[in-house]
């Protein structure tokens, strides 16, 4: 997995991850969102579009960012998920609680 | 050559296994057979109404032997022998968990040095529940990892066995991990020998048997089963239904993160639709509490309502709970600050007010210095009026994807039972999963050496299987085969034997002192439908079991009624009432303290209530009031029952493991 943390301004943070996020990565996914949360970007937008496999674990790890962002008053919100990563969000019903945004714009509109 | 022989050795193998296997089935129709021709006659030709308070209940409790037996039958239908297990790929990653509370360190040590020294590449972690320096200190020592629960659990549920687990889960990222009690010390072979069932990809769970090193030959605690440990978990291996049973297991990690994330899902739109359709119901009765009083804080109150209602609507409309909530808590969020704000208009008018009246004095400001401070806090979401309303702020934290209420967002093992396996094991079936019990002891751990830590050890497994029955019965789980539900059920109407023990150890007394029989028949008609089905039954447990002794448990299950019996009142009353379970974790170090004979006395009070009942039955019988052959056939089964309840008396004599004896 790699991943590059960018300020979008207005406490929205872009997290970009490519590769593969699953049980090897989710440790290292949950630290990087802990630590931008801690930072005061509460709003995280994870782009997933480089995403080449994600597993339970990462889904897991989606979720402890979820839970970080949200005790902190902000939210975590999933950008440009691949059709891999749709299928097992659909799979999972995690479609259920979580929305797919385009792109970051409209995961976090700005104004 | 060698190739051929072996061949010619699976094969055999083969034969002699479907040979046994159809030999079983046999008597399994028998045995049904036999059981169905004895309780259907029971039923329609035997019973006597006069005496119904004892008849119906003795055929009921007969009812439900034969239900278990065809149970066991339905077990052993498919028993497989599994070949061994292909050889272990190389290159897995594996996490071995320790899991310990307040167990000897040293025990702990011993364990945790065999686990480190396993040939197949790992990492050994200690889970101290306790939090102990000196255990840290041991990890470090022999240089194994070392995991205690984080802040996050501070103040919330700590789920035990089973959050003990969840948390290690999220501190380690390997795709297997084996599980061991503080006490089991696992051969040095066990990963080579079990890794390789997971080359089927479907694989969660490899489970292996529980066996102990401090158990004498004559097992006076019934501490070994081996009916369960080989036959029934053979059994349920043949349906796809080999149980989890906490330790000595082996588990797929994304098989359990699968489990721990769909639960999330599902365990979220349950609580979010439950908190938005009693919502109105807290709202209206907030907006009429004395603390709502203020008109600013009904307005609030209106807003709050207004969202839910919004959040209901999409909700509805299958729009994604986190967008939902999120948009939620958003407009609570500005309906608490309207509140906040009115406030601070009013305090800032306080203020001129106050400064007014200190005119131009030189008045000691520094008193009003803390006023910043105190702005601030009031518009944190806490300290509004709103958050004053204790109903509304629980309702709030419950539409959320965050549970607030738990240390973790997923939690794969389950929490719902304090015996974590089984709960897992049937929802990882339930998700399609397979498991398999591979039956070759790998692991020795220690067993209770007294009474008390047994029956403890026992009662905590009949109410965690009872929880389980209660809370998610499997004969209506979804995603279970008929055969799962039945395997699974199997093992908890079992638990409810010791109703069934009452009501047999009740009739022979009942006919001995009163002359009450609650059959209305001939001798031989009795006999004619009864031994049949006695004699083909023994010879099924025999069969199953190879041969090995599973009296000690056949004793065992009749002779501990008292704990069957405290186990489902106090799982239902837990489960339906929120009762405590009043359960202990079991200890594995002797308990020397405490009359032991009094953990037994219902026991002997029922022993001595049947010696009465004999003498008594004998009496009459001297002196012509009693009936000759009711009276034989009770007595015999009085004895019966004095044999299956003398297991206790060694025991509650037993003084701990002195060694193997004879060795």
């Amino acid at each position: 997995m790699e991943y590059t943390l960018s300020d979008h301004g207005d406490g929205v943070a872009v997290l970009s991850v490519a590769g593969r996020l699953n049980m090897v990565t989710a440790m290292r996914f949950r630290e990087v969102v802990a630590a931008a949360v801690a930072d005061g970007s509460t709003r995280v937008a994870v782009d997933l579009s480089s995403v080449t496999f994600l597993d339970s674990s990462g889904l897991g790890a989606l979720i402890s960012g979820l839970k970080t962002a949200r005790q902190s008053g902000g939210d975590l919100r999933l950008v440009a998920p691949t059709e891999q990563v749709q299928l097992v969000l659909k799979l999972t019903n995690m479609d259920r609680v979580l929305a797919e945004y385009a792109d970051i714009d409209a995961a976090f509109p700005r104004g | 050559m060698a190739i051929i022989d072996s061949v010619r050795a699976v094969r055999s193998g083969v034969l002699e296994r479907s040979g046994r296997l159809l030999m079983l089935r046999i008597l399994v129709v028998l045995t049904i057979a036999a059981g169905l021709n004895y309780i259907l006659w029971r039923w329609t030709f035997s019973l006597n109404f006069d005496a119904w308070w004892i008849a119906i209940p003795l055929v009921a409790a007969e009812t439900y032997s034969l239900i278990d037996v065809s149970l066991f039958g339905l077990t052993m239908w498919r028993a497989r022998t599994r070949p061994q297990s292909p050889e272990a790929p190389a290159g897995l990653t594996v996490d071995v968990f320790i899991t310990t509370y307040n167990e000897d360190i040293e025990l702990v040590r011993g364990t945790a040095i065999a686990a480190r020294d396993i040939t197949y590449p790992h990492l050994t972690w200690i889970l101290d529940d306790g939090a102990r320096d000196e255990m840290r200190a041991v990890a470090d020592e022999i240089g194994v990892g070392y995991i205690t629960r984080g802040e996050s659990w501070r103040n919330r549920p700590r789920h035990a066995k089973a959050g003990n687990l969840n948390n290690a889960l999220m501190a380690t990222g390997g795709e297997f991990m084996l599980i061991l009690d503080a006490d089991q010390v696992p051969s040095k072979h066990i990963l080579d020998r079990t890794l390789g069932h997971f080359n089927d990809e479907q694989v969660a769970l490899v489970q292996t048997p529980q066996e102990f090193w401090n158990v004498p030959a004559h097992d006076p605690l019934g501490s070994h089963a081996p009916l369960f440990y080989g036959p029934l978990q053979q059994g349920k291996d043949g349906w796809n239904a080999a149980f989890f049973c906490g330790s000595n297991a082996l588990l797929r990690r994304e098989a359990l993160m699968m489990l721990g994330v769909t639960r999330y899902v599902t365990e979220l739109e349950h609580s979010v639709s439950v908190a938005l359709r009693g919502a109105d119901r807290v709202i209206r009765k907030a907006r009429r509490s004395a603390d709502a009083a203020h008109p600013a804080t009904q307005q609030a109150l209106a807003g709050v309502a207004s969202a839910v209602a919004e959040a209901r609507t999409a909700i509805a409309g299958r729009a994604p709970i986190g967008t939902v909530t999120y948009n939620l808590q958003r407009r609570v969020d500005i309906a608490s600050r309207s509140v906040v704000s009115y406030d601070l208009d009013e305090l800032a008018r306080d203020l001129d007010a106050i400064r007014e009246l200190q005119g131009d004095d030189d008045g000691d400001w520094g008193a009003f210095s803390d006023i910043d401070a105190a702005v601030q806090s009031l518009a944190s979401r806490d300290l509004t009026p709103l958050g004053a309303l204790e109903s509304i702020q629980a309702l709030i934290r419950s539409i959320d994807v965050d549970r607030d209420d738990e240390a973790q967002p997923l939690m794969p093992l389950a929490t719902i039972s304090v015996t974590e396996d089984m709960a897992t094991s049937m929802r990882l079936h339930g998700l399609g999963w397979k498991s398999i019990y591979h039956h070759e002891t790998l692991v020795w751990g220690l067993a209770p050496e007294d009474l008390g830590t047994s029956l403890t050890q026992r009662l905590r497994w009949a109410q965690g299987t009872m929880q389980v029955l209660i809370r998610e019965n499997p004969l209506v789980q979804k995603g279970l085969s008929i055969a799962q539900r039945l395997m699974y059920f199997s093992t908890m109407w079992t638990y409810l034997t010791g109703y069934a023990a009452i009501i047999y150890f009740a009739a022979p007394v009942i006919f001995l002192v009163f002359g009450v029989l609650p059959v209305t028949t001939m001798a031989e008609d009795f006999f004619y439908h009864f031994i049949p089905f006695l004699v083909i039954n023994q010879m099924l447990f025999l069969f199953s079991s190879r041969g090995m002794s599973t009296w000690r448990g056949q004793q065992y299950s009749l002779a501990l009624f008292p704990i069957w019996i405290a186990a489902t009142t106090t799982a239902a009353a837990n489960v339906f009432f929120g009762r405590p379970l009043g359960f202990v974790v079991t200890s594995k170090t002797k308990n020397e303290t405490g009359s032991q004979w009094r953990l037994v006395r219902y026991q002997l009070i029922v022993g001595v209530v049947l010696i009465i009942a004999s003498i008594i039955g004998i009496t009459r019988l001297i002196t012509g009031d009693g009936e000759p052959v009711g009276t034989i056939v009770n007595l015999a089964w009085v004895v019966y029952d004095i044999v299956i309840l003398s297991v206790i008396i060694p025991a509650v004599r037993y003084r701990g493991f002195a060694g193997k004896e004879g060795n």
